[in-house]
C-alpha cells in the first residue's frame, strides 16, 4: 500500500478523530498485549532463564544450530540450482514447436505443480529405500543422502514448474520488437528465442528466482518430516537433550525469519537495481534525437 | 493391479481426502476472516494496529509452515498440554482443531497480502468520492473499496487456496490422518506398489486442485471490476 492511498481512505483526523483513534490505539494496544502477555504466561514454565542457558553454549551452535542453518542452506542452494537447470529445460520444452515435446513438457509442470511438495519428498525418499536399483546407488556411509537426495528431488519437481512458467511469462512479456528485430536480422526463430528473448527473460527473472529462494527455505522444513537434519529437526534434537522444546522452537522460527528477510531483502535490492538499469535504458531511447535519426546520424554511435 | 485393489479395501483413501478436504474448506474460511481483519489493520487509521498487522505478516509469512504446526501441536498440545476444546472432548479432535488453527495462522498472512493488492486497484478517486459524500473510515472500506478490492483479489486468495489444499499435507507430520499419511503408510506396508499408490495419491490431488484452479480465473473473469 503506497502511502498516499493509505491516507486516502480516512480524511486527516480532526479533533474527535484524533480522540477516537487514541482511543483505539489504547484498546489495541490492551488487546495486542493481553494476546502475548496470555501467550507468555501460558508458557512462563519454558521461558525461563534455565531454558534459555542452553543456546549460550558454544557447543548449541557448533554441533545443532549452525549445522541445521548449513543443511536447510545446503538443500536450498542445490535446489534452486537443479531447479533452473530443469525449469529452463521445461520453458524450452513447451515453447517448443515440436507437438508432443511441448505436450509432454506442458503435462509435467501441469503435475509438479498440482501435487504437493511434501508428496514427491515421500515418493523419492521411499524409491531411495525401497527400489533395489535406486538404493544400491548409496552404498555404505552414502546411505545418509538420503533424505537430502529426497529433499532436494521434491523442491526440484516443484520449483522447476514454478521457474518454466516465470520464464515462459518473462519471454511473453518481451516487447514484439525483441522477435521482430530478430527474425529480421535473419536468425530462425528457435534462434532468436535461445540467444535473444531467453537471456533477457532471465535476467528480469533473477529477483524473482531470489523471492522464490525463500519459499524453497521454507519448504526445505519439510525434510523435518524423513528426518533430514534440517533446522527445525536440529532444534528440537537439542531440545529433546535439555527439554526446552518451546524455547527451541522460537529460536528456530528467529533464524528462519532472519534469514528469509534477508533473502527479501536481497530481491528487492536486485529488483530496485533492475529497475534503474532499465529507466536509463529508456531515457537514453527517448534521448535520441529523431531529427538526427533522419540524416541517418543517430547520437551515441 | 490385483494388489491394489487389495490395498484400497484395506485402506481408506477417500476418508484420506476427506479429511484433506475438511481441512481446506475450514482453514479457508479461518484464514479468510484473519487475513481479512488483518487487512483491514494494516489500512486503519489507527498506527498501532497497522504497525500489528505488519509485524504479524512479516513474522509469520518467513516461518515454515512446518515450524508452525509442529510448534501448535508438538510445543503447545502435546508438550505443554494446551487444549483448544474442552478436556472432555476426544484427542482425534483436540489434534485437528490445532492442525485447522496452525493452517489458519499461516494463511492468513497470504490472505491479508492478496486483499492488500487488491485495495491497490481500486482508484483513489473511489475513496476521495466516498469521503466527498460524508462516508466514514468504515463505511469507505467496507461498502465501496473492499467490495471492488475483494473481486480483484479473487485470482491472490485462489492462489492460496490451492497452495492451501496442498499444504495441509504438512499436518501430516504431527500424525493427521489426511492424504500424505495414508500414502505412507500404504508405501510403507506394501513398496512393491510404490508407483502404483503415488500416482493415485497425486491424482486425488490433481482432481481436487485443476477444478479449483479453473473455477477462480473463471471467478476472477466473471467479477471483474470494469473501469
Amino acid at each position: 500500500m503506497s502511502a498516499a492511498q493509505a491516507t486516502v481512505l480516512f480524511d486527516a483526523p480532526g479533533p474527535r478523530a484524533k480522540a477516537r483513534n487514541r482511543l483505539l490505539s489504547i484498546l489495541g494496544t490492551v488487546l495486542i498485549l493481553a494476546l502475548v502477555g496470555g501467550l507468555v504466561y501460558g508458557l512462563r514454565g519454558q521461558l525461563t532463564g534455565a531454558k534459555w542457558v542452553p543456546f549460550l553454549r558454544p557447543d548449541t551452535w557448533v554441533s545443532y544450530l549452525l549445522p541445521g542453518v548449513l543443511n536447510t542452506l545446503q538443500a536450498a542452494v542445490l535446489s534452486v540450482v537443479t531447479a533452473s537447470v530443469l525449469g529452463l529445460g521445461l520453458a524450452l520444452g513447451r515453447m517448443s514447436f515440436n507437438r508432443p515435446l511441448s505436450v509432454l513438457c506442458t503435462v509435467l509442470i501441469e503435475f509438479f505443480r498440482a501435487v504437493p511438495v511434501l508428496m514427491m519428498m515421500l515418493f523419492v525418499y521411499f524409491l531411495t529405500i525401497f527400489v533395489p536399483v535406486i538404493a544400491n546407488l548409496f552404498p555404505g556411509p552414502l546411505v545418509q543422502l538420503k533424505p537430502l537426495v529426497a529433499v532436494v528431488a521434491g523442491l526440484t519437481f516443484y520449483n522447476s514448474a514454478v521457474i518454466a512458467e516465470l520464464l515462459r511469462s518473462g519471454v511473453g512479456s518481451l516487447p514484439r520488437g525483441q522477435t521482430e528485430a530478430g527474425l529480421g536480422i535473419g536468425m530462425s526463430i528457435g534462434q532468436t528465442r535461445r540467444l535473444i528473448l531467453l537471456p533477457q527473460a532471465i535476467t528480469a527473472m533473477l529477483p524473482a528466482l531470489v523471492s522464490q529462494l525463500v519459499v524453497i527455505v521454507k519448504d526445505s522444513a519439510l525434510g523435518y518430516i524423513i528426518s533430514y537434519p534440517e533446522l527445525l529437526r536440529s532444534s528440537q534434537t537439542l531440545a529433546s537433550r535439555w527439554s526446552n522444546s518451546i524455547a527451541a522452537f522460537l529460536v528456530a522460527a528467529a533464524l528462519f525469519i532472519l534469514l528469509n528477510w534477508s533473502l527479501t531483502r536481497l530481491a528487492g535490492f536486485l529488483e530496485g537495481r533492475g529497475r534503474a538499469r532499465q529507466a536509463g535504458r529508456m531515457v537514453q531511447l527517448e534521448e535520441i534525437d529523431v531529427n538526427a535519426v533522419d540524416r541517418g546520424v543517430p547520437r551515441g554511435l | 493391479m490385483q494388489g491394489l485393489i487389495e490395498l484400497l479395501q484395506q485402506y481408506n483413501v477417500l476418508a484420506a481426502f476427506w479429511m484433506t478436504i475438511r481441512l481446506t474448506l475450514i482453514s479457508a474460511v479461518g484464514a479468510l476472516v484473519l487475513g481479512t481483519i488483518i487487512a483491514v489493520m494494516r489500512v486503519s487509521p489507527v498506527p498501532v494496529l497497522q504497525r500489528f498487522a505488519t509485524t504479524y505478516v512479516t513474522l509469520v509469512r518467513n516461518t515454515p509452515l512446518t515450524l508452525i504446526v509442529t510448534f501448535c501441536v508438538l510445543g503447545l498440545y502435546l508438550f505443554m498440554n494446551v487444549r483448544l476444546l474442552p478436556p472432555s472432548v476426544d484427542p482425534k479432535a483436540q489434534l485437528f482443531t490445532w492442525a485447522v488453527v496452525a493452517l489458519t495462522i499461516y494463511h492468513a498472512t497470504f490472505v491479508a497480502e492478496g486483499i492488500r493488492s487488491g485495495i491497490n486497484t481500486v482508484p483513489q478517486g473511489q475513496a476521495e468520492a466516498s469521503r466527498a459524500i460524508g462516508l466514514n473510515f468504515g463505511q469507505v472500506l467496507g461498502q465501496v473499496v473492499l467490495p471492488q478490492a475483494m473481486r480483484a483479489a479473487i485470482t491472490p486468495l485462489g492462489n492460496t487456496f490451492i497452495a492451501l489444499t496442498k499444504n495441509t499435507t504438512v499436518v501430516s507430520a504431527v500424525g493427521v490422518a489426511e492424504a500424505s499419511y495414508l500414502m505412507k503408510n500404504m508405501i510403507e506396508f506394501s513398496p512393491q506398489l510404490l508407483f502404483a499408490i503415488f500416482f493415485l495419491m497425486a491424482l486425488g490431488f490433481v482432481i481436487l486442485t485443476l477444478p479449483a484452479g479453473l473455477f477462480f480465473s473463471w471467478a476472477s473473469a466473471k467479477w471483474r471490476v470494469q473501469r
